[in-house]
């Protein structure tokens, strides 16, 4: 009934390939922006903000980066810990070896450093494929860890090997990072970063460059064949794709934690993601974002949920319940819908376009 | 489908809109603890020791100095971003919000150092977390009595000296460090360094990666190559009691084998069976229910059915006794905050400022019955470490026997050192020091 799009016309090829070809979907999505910039900030508890939504966009951005190189490109990788790693302490370095160096500008070469790491982990994915590749990025991972935990020049030589951010300010008083920080700015920045890099990562995928990696994806032979080069292709995927890990590690231990010893980035974190895009679904940026709200936001619910209906459950009762019920979850969404949450909310709107008369 | 979806969103913005009602005129404290996850074992035994504790005060004294005692849980599963979701969690309930924090992990520790900060509620870390927290100047808000890891280390080599027969025998002796390679096991790693060039003896370095079930080569250098005088243990969870196994099958001797606090739990040595017996371990807590706490404890919670733990066997175990030499620190900062501010709930900023002077004599220990338990602690607003005591006990393969004093590490040295790190900490994160005069 409202979610039609007759009377639209399109008269240009900049219409006809615009993101959002329904005008209902750019509303929509311009009204979720704008709930996201001021009315979250305006409404939202620090706890809301600290807690659930830093986490959530972390974790989205390094979804995002997985699902370049996953999802689009088809390259299985388990390094994304380890690429994460590689980001975090890449900011740390550049951030007390330069301190009068503007943050923005630490996060995006900490994302290059990561980048020139992850070609060099993907150049094996020329001779290996499918699973064979995600152990080549699984030794990776627990690589980079290993060099972070071994060198004390990556923790400028501190004891414990934790790395901790240095109070920055993006501008005049608005610290993001350190003890003065407010979740406020902090979210905002981070919510800026991850909106325009989702937006980028969309365009690359719906670009040339996209269409290549999915060429690799659905069969490396044809896309070769068709003289597209994979060595660079893969490369690039791999580049793109760690940059977005490299950023997103950054974030966790800069925005959300504060300090960071590497085993925040163990082989779990790497897991995590990937169930996250599994979940969210394989090659879709949105999916990146469902995904990422299933993983982080879910189990805190779960974990609430009975205290707030007035049940009260030990804490230990408790924590095996929310396991539980979130193995079931992950179960039950990936029987009913194997391609994931992306695949889910498009059939919805596929229905909604013929709601209320389906005939 | 459709339904689906919408039930979510409508569950989802009910946790928004909600928030837990509590009794205004209580005392809140928050208490994080992982009763489940892969350390569930040695976590419990602590959570319910605390646990027992707060709730002792409650039942016997009626809360603290007549202030009733509101106890909350959340549980971490020793994940760091769970914990930080406890901690934010737990921050604001009660009246005052909540008057300390005890993460439990030096991983969650390390994430909160901002954010206590930021909120101004004191981190108090018993036997884990930044040694070098110690410098109160520092970290205002930050307190680790009874002990640290780099205190542990100094009280570890002091014991194998006396071994050897005095520090001058250390000379040319081969000393492993097996640990843990996280941010926990590498903080003895200095220390023992340092000590090392003092007294000439040679220190050879076992990182064991998480988790630590696979030792089979670390402990063939050990036994059958480097043969060491002794071996040093900053292990944690499983790889403890794996490490005392691979040690019996090299042949290399227990009693030439000793750990840190958290590798001195009835949980690491039961697993490994006749291997343990004769296995060492540092404790900053004595074990047994022997002292006058227990036996208020069994009489006024377990013979109530109010007790946390499953069965009182778990009480003076050395998990239990140190959870609850934890919820002591805590509680009698909360009553040393309430001397100063009046009898009602206080405030983490408050708190604080009482452990700034908290004084934890022997006379007082002796009053809440646990003369022997624990040692007096006294922090000033200068340090926040409070004297490190530890005494090394023995597992018989029943319990844990104490076979030294206690034991006061080197705190000329140690102090010098913590100041080092500290410094170096406030250069990097631009904080100046603040003045304790």
């Amino acid at each position: 009934m409202f979610y039609r799009e007759a009377g639209q016309f399109k008269t240009s090829y900049q219409a006809d390939q615009a993101i959002f070809p329904i005008r209902q979907d750019l509303y929509a999505y311009i009204a979720f922006l704008a709930v996201a910039f001021i009315g979250v900030p305006l409404l939202a508890s620090d706890y809301f903000l600290s807690t659930l939504m830093l986490p959530f966009l972390v974790l989205a951005l390094a979804a995002i980066g997985l699902n370049i190189l996953t999802g689009y490109a088809g390259q299985l990788s388990l390094g994304t810990g380890g690429f994460m790693a590689t980001g975090a302490f890449a900011a740390y370095k550049l951030s007390t070896a330069f301190p009068d160096m503007h943050l923005i500008i630490v996060f995006l070469l900490s994302g290059l450093i990561t980048a020139g790491v992850g070609i060099f982990f993907g150049i094996p994915s020329l001779r290996i494929k499918g699973f064979y590749l995600a152990v080549a990025t699984l030794a990776s991972q627990f690589f980079l860890i290993w060099m972070f935990n071994k060198f004390g020049w990556f923790t400028n030589y501190s004891a414990s090997g934790v790395i901790s951010a240095p109070p920055r300010t993006v501008f005049g008083d608005f610290y993001i990072t350190g003890p003065q920080a407010a979740p406020v700015t902090k979210y905002l920045f981070c919510l800026s970063f991850v909106v325009l890099l989702a937006l980028l990562a969309k365009n690359l995928t719906r670009s040339n460059i996209g269409r290549k990696w999915m060429a690799i994806r659905d069969m490396d032979i044809a896309a070769e064949i068709i003289g597209i080069p994979m060595l660079k292709t893969k490369l690039i995927a791999f580049a793109v794709s760690s940059f977005y890990c490299g950023i997103a590690g950054a974030f966790w231990a800069f925005l959300y934690t504060g300090s960071v010893e590497p085993l925040a980035f163990d082989v779990n974190r790497s897991f995590q993601v990937l169930f996250m895009i599994i979940i969210g679904g394989l090659g879709s940026i949105m999916g990146s974002f469902l995904g990422a709200a299933f993983m982080v936001l879910l189990p805190i619910f779960l974990t609430n949920a009975p205290h707030m209906v007035g049940v009260e459950i030990s804490v230990s009762t408790l924590s095996h319940l929310e396991a539980m019920v979130f193995g079931v979850l992950i179960i039950f969404f990936l029987i009913v819908e194997p391609h994931g949450l992306a695949r889910l909310w498009q059939i919805f709107k596929e229905k909604m376009r013929l709601w209320p008369f389906p005939h | 489908m459709k339904l689906t979806t919408f039930a979510l969103g409508l569950a989802a913005a009910t946790l928004l809109g909600s928030s837990a009602v509590q009794a205004a005129d209580a005392q809140f404290i928050g208490s994080t603890v992982y009763r489940t996850g892969p350390y569930a074992p040695g976590g419990i035994p602590w959570a319910d020791g605390f646990a027992d504790y707060v709730n002792l005060l409650s039942e016997r004294d009626g809360g603290i100095n007549g202030v009733p005692l509101e106890l909350e849980e959340c549980d971490t599963a020793y994940n760091t971003d769970k914990g930080v979701e406890c901690y934010e969690r737990l921050k604001d309930k009660g009246s005052t919000g909540m008057p300390a924090v005890m993460p439990l992990s030096t991983g969650i520790t390390y994430a909160l150092l901002d954010r206590v900060k930021a909120d101004k509620i004191p981190l108090l870390t018993a036997g884990y977390g930044r040694a070098d927290a110690a410098d109160g100047t520092v970290f205002p808000y930050i307190f680790n009595p009874p002990a640290t890891y780099w205190g542990g280390a100094d009280v570890a080599i002091q014991y194998i000296a006396s071994e050897f027969g005095g520090t001058e025998n250390l000379k040319g002796k081969k000393i492993a460090l097996v640990y843990h390679d996280s941010a926990y096991g590498k903080e003895p790693i200095n220390t023992l360094k340092a000590l090392a060039e003092q007294h000439g003896y040679k220190l050879s370095l076992f990182p064991v990666p998480h988790p630590g079930l696979e030792q089979k080569s670390t402990w063939l250098k050990i036994g059958r190559q480097l043969r060491p005088d002794y071996v040093i243990m900053y292990g944690w969870g499983v790889m403890n009691a794996t490490a005392i196994k691979e040690a019996a099958a090299v042949n290399y001797p227990r009693d030439k084998f000793i750990g840190i606090w958290w590798t001195g739990n009835e949980q690491d040595v039961i697993p490994a069976g006749k291997a343990a017996i004769g296995y060492k371990a540092l404790q900053f807590n004595a074990i047994g229910a022997d002292f006058p706490v227990h036996q208020d404890i069994i009489k006024y919670l377990y013979e109530n059915g109010k007790g946390s733990a499953k069965s009182p066997d778990i009480v003076g175990q050395a998990a239990y006794n140190r959870g609850l030499q934890q919820a002591v620190i805590v509680t009698e900062a909360i009553r040393a905050a309430m001397n100063i501010y009046g009898n009602a709930p206080v405030t983490g900023e408050q708190v604080a400022h009482a452990l700034d002077s908290f004084d934890l004599n022997a006379e007082r220990l002796k009053a809440l019955g646990l003369e022997g338990l624990m040692e007096p602690i006294k922090l000033s607003c200068s340090d926040h470490q409070g004297g490190g005591h530890a005494q090394v006990t023995q597992w018989d393969g029943k319990t844990w026997q104490s076979i030294t004093d206690w034991i006061t590490p080197n705190e000329e040295m140690l102090r010098a050192m913590y100041e080092e790190s500290a410094a170096a900490y406030a250069k990097e994160q631009g904080i100046t020091p603040r003045s304790c005069d």
